[in-house]
């Protein structure tokens, strides 16, 4: 009788095996967007339901927790089936470069993404011949959020250029508004400051610093921490101590006219402050960035050793397609790295990101992981402490230079 | 025979787990702080990284590299962070202690209250003290209970710093100042009597200060003058620190003036000393070694703290960066796993600094008993 049951046991046994199998997903999709994911791995659950997904996420925001957690797995040779990841340098310069991801350029001819995503995405997640992760969704880092109601107040329009905006600051401190731009932490000065550099740098430049044709002591390049210091003054002097959320906050309060912050400022208000995209609030391109996307963007990739490589492809496959993104991208606040998405699932921010998306010139984001490397990116919050200590363009551009050289940024970009 | 066989053998897998887990591992980051990992992105985070051997390159940095101000201005956090933390914990842990001791009623209730904050761990304590100093609320809110306008101070978003001197100086500050401890040491040992130790004390304090007189000012660590100082952002995470650790001086010192013996203290009445002469002859003597072990504590909580600042200031806000956060960032984050190891081992060279004359008195203590 029980050497029978013991059969049975493994032969069920054997058979679920056969069937499924195991996925384990690292992300840091917990809180806001935990939701998005799970919808996600319900669409996946649907298709492949003999698989067993283990959904091991590590809160912290933007992965500040994760991407620890990670590294240690890898070094210690447990890699996750697939983990979320921010596309473009972040992966390419710690993962790919250290050979420990799997190239997926065959996927995408398969699937027929090439033509599915824009070029600009295309390339900033290639690397020496390869394709390096699959990308869920967009955020635009190059947002400047206000109230149109508080505007007409003041008497304002939202400003087009750094020049503008900074004649602007002058007549809201005129008229009594102690900081007219609304700031936080560390990070989100960073935030600003790639705004910042963009527009005084265009997008050529942008590029070509990360590529290493433009160095940071290059005077144009030097020009921006100047305009970016002048920028600074029109900001709060306790941003130290704010989250991004309470500099959000101070616009909606009225208590300052501006805000420069990725796209899920857009989610904050429209979900948990309950205003009306384009009514309540507007945005508009930070200032001198029109005609320009800066994007960044969360993807998943395929780690080499891999203990259950088909279903993680079969996740990959999920991940790219425009069901999957529909399904992902309304819930968590972002919209699709597809062309081809169905605007009608987005709000009124979504969709005018969307069309940006189309038409726009798409750059990455230093901050959010698009253009550099994480040994250099994690280094640049001291570049920005410098600025904030010293005020000096000079020598945060001698730091940033400095860092540039030690961690080869441009060798990585060719 | 039999007896020490077995304790041998009950004690070796404790004795191997240490060496392995403690002493190994101390070996390897000491190893892995002499290479360069990290600096080729390619090999940081390979399968099997190669290491190249560079030698003091990663410590050179640390002390004179140009991107690594922020951990100047961390061990200069660190040195400011541990001279308030100890004084405020002992000094406001006596007030309290003396306090207690002279309140017979309610003395439980008192010692429980002021002794709870150490059961707490220094995040929650972290949390609690951020909410209280926003800057637009908590303790700045306080004054407005009484219809006064609030404060404004930005205590832990401040970026002022007092104090400051220039990196470059600190050659010639560590000479004066080791310099002056030298000499009394030599000034203690001329009362004591013993001779030759104080010529040898007062031979090498004058070297070391004609030393710095004379070289100590010209010489440059950096080409160029970099100032830091003591970050005012600093006094809000003091504040927390002090608040979750003064009840346990508070305790240790209660401890203390519980074991002066009464008759000695009456005796000194009837001899009619006043009450700071009290303190100033005999409590204070007799409490000096509690201070020193309370400083042991102290110093070596105050060396390694990092998750007090994570929780209230998070890890970007280069004011109150202390060495451990900035060894976090370098590794973790950024991938420099070398000069996070170096960092690792300059912890604990300043811990081991703290701690092990204190083991090594304590040891000879235990051998004589």
């Amino acid at each position: 009788m029980r050497k029978w049951l013991l059969a049975i046991g493994m032969v069920l046994g054997l058979s679920a095996l056969a069937q499924g199998g195991k996925l384990e997903i690292f992300s840091w999709w917990a809180g806001d967007e935990g939701p998005a994911l799970e919808a996600l791995i319900r669409l996946y659950k649907q298709k492949y339901p003999g698989v067993e997904v283990i959904n091991a996420t590590v809160t912290g925001g933007a992965g500040v927790n994760a991407r620890a957690v990670l590294k240690t797995r890898m070094l210690g040779g447990d890699p996750p089936d697939t983990f979320q990841v921010h596309a473009g340098m972040e992966l390419i310069g710690t993962w790919v470069v250290a050979n420990r991801m799997e190239d997926l350029s065959a996927l995408f001819r398969q699937e027929g993404w090439l033509q599915a995503f824009p070029k600009g995405l295309i390339d900033l997640i290639s690397y020496k011949g390869g394709i390096w992760s699959v990308p869920v969704n967009i955020h635009r880092s190059n947002v400047m959020w206000y109230l149109p109601a508080k505007l007409k107040e003041w008497g304002v329009n939202p400003p087009r250029t750094w020049d503008e905006f900074l004649a602007t600051c002058q007549t809201l401190k005129q008229k009594g508004l102690e900081a007219p731009l609304a700031l936080g932490e560390n990070w989100t000065q960073q935030h600003l400051w790639e705004s910042v550099a963009l527009a005084v740098l265009g997008p050529n430049d942008w590029n070509n610093l990360w590529n290493g044709k433009l160095k940071f002591t290059d005077p144009k390049a030097v020009r921006a921490w100047e305009v970016f210091g002048r920028v600074l003054d029109c900001a709060n002097k306790d941003a130290a101590g704010l989250s991004w959320q309470q500099a959000v906050d101070r616009v909606v309060q009225g208590k300052a006219a501006f805000n420069v912050m990725g796209d899920w400022a857009a989610g904050y208000m429209t979900t948990t402050l309950k205003l009306k995209p384009g009514t309540d609030f507007a945005w508009a391109p930070s200032p001198g960035t029109s005609g320009v996307f800066m994007m960044l963007s969360d993807s998943f990739g395929l780690p080499k050793g891999a203990k259950n490589r088909q279903n993680t492809i079969n996740w990959l496959r999920l991940v790219g397609s425009k069901e999957g993104q529909d399904t992902f991208n309304p819930l968590k606040g972002s919209i699709a790295a597809r062309l081809d998405s169905d605007p009608s699932k987005y709000n009124a921010y979504g969709q005018s990101a969307m069309k940006d998306w189309k038409s726009n010139r798409i750059v990455g984001s230093l901050v959010h992981g698009a253009v550099a490397p994480e040994s250099f990116m994690s280094q640049f919050g001291t570049v920005m402490e410098i600025f904030l200590q010293t005020r000096n363009p000079q020598a945060a551009a001698n730091a940033a230079q400095a860092i540039a050289d030690q961690v080869g940024l441009g060798r990585l970009g060719q | 025979m039999r007896d020490r066989i077995l304790a041998f053998l009950v004690l070796l897998p404790s004795v191997l787990a240490v060496g392995v887990f403690v002493y190994g591992f101390i070996g390897q980051n000491l190893w892995v702080s002499l290479t360069d990992w990290g600096k080729d992105p390619a090999q940081a985070l390979a399968l099997r990284p190669e290491l190249r051997f560079v030698g003091l390159e990663n410590y050179r940095e640390l002390f004179t590299g140009f991107v690594d101000v922020r951990f100047r201005q961390s061990v200069v956090n660190l040195i400011f962070f541990t001279l308030f933390f100890m004084a405020g914990s002992l000094g406001l842990g006596l007030l309290l202690a003396l306090a207690v001791d002279k309140a017979p009623r309610g003395e439980g209730f008192f010692r429980t209250v002021f002794l709870f904050p150490m059961a707490l761990s220094f995040v929650v304590t972290g949390t609690i003290w951020r909410w209280l100093l926003q800057p637009q609320g908590g303790v700045n809110a306080l004054p407005t209970l009484f219809g006064l306008p609030p404060l404004s101070f930005p205590w832990l978003a401040t970026r002022e710093q007092v104090l400051a001197f220039d990196w470059n100086r600190l050659p010639f500050y560590t000479a004066f100042v080791v310099g002056l401890v030298l000499l009394y040491v030599a000034y203690t040992a001329h009362r004591e009597g013993e001779k030759r130790r104080a010529f040898w004390g007062l031979a090498s304090a004058g070297v070391l200060l004609l030393w710095a007189f004379a070289f100590g000012r010209g010489l440059k660590l950096l080409p160029y003058p970099e100032v830091h100082g003591f970050s005012l952002a600093l006094v809000g995470v003091i504040l927390a620190a002090v608040w979750q650790m003064s009840g346990y001086t508070m305790a240790l010192y209660l401890a203390g003036l519980r074991g002066i013996p009464v008759e000695v203290l009456e005796a000194a009445r009837v001899d009619g000393a006043s009450e700071w002469q009290l303190f100033r002859r005999i409590i204070f003597p007799m409490l000096a070694p509690i201070t020193l072990s309370a400083m042991i504590v102290l110093g070596h909580i105050a060396l390694k703290i990092f998750d007090l600042v994570f929780a209230m200031a998070g890890l970007d806000y280069a004011p109150t960066d202390v060495p451990a956060i900035y060894m976090y960032l370098l590794a973790f984050r950024g991938n420099q796993f070398a000069k996070g190891a170096a960092i690792g081992i300059l912890l604990l060279l300043l811990v081991a600094v703290v701690v092990v004359p204190y083991l090594a008195t304590q040891l000879r203590k235990e051998v004589r008993r």
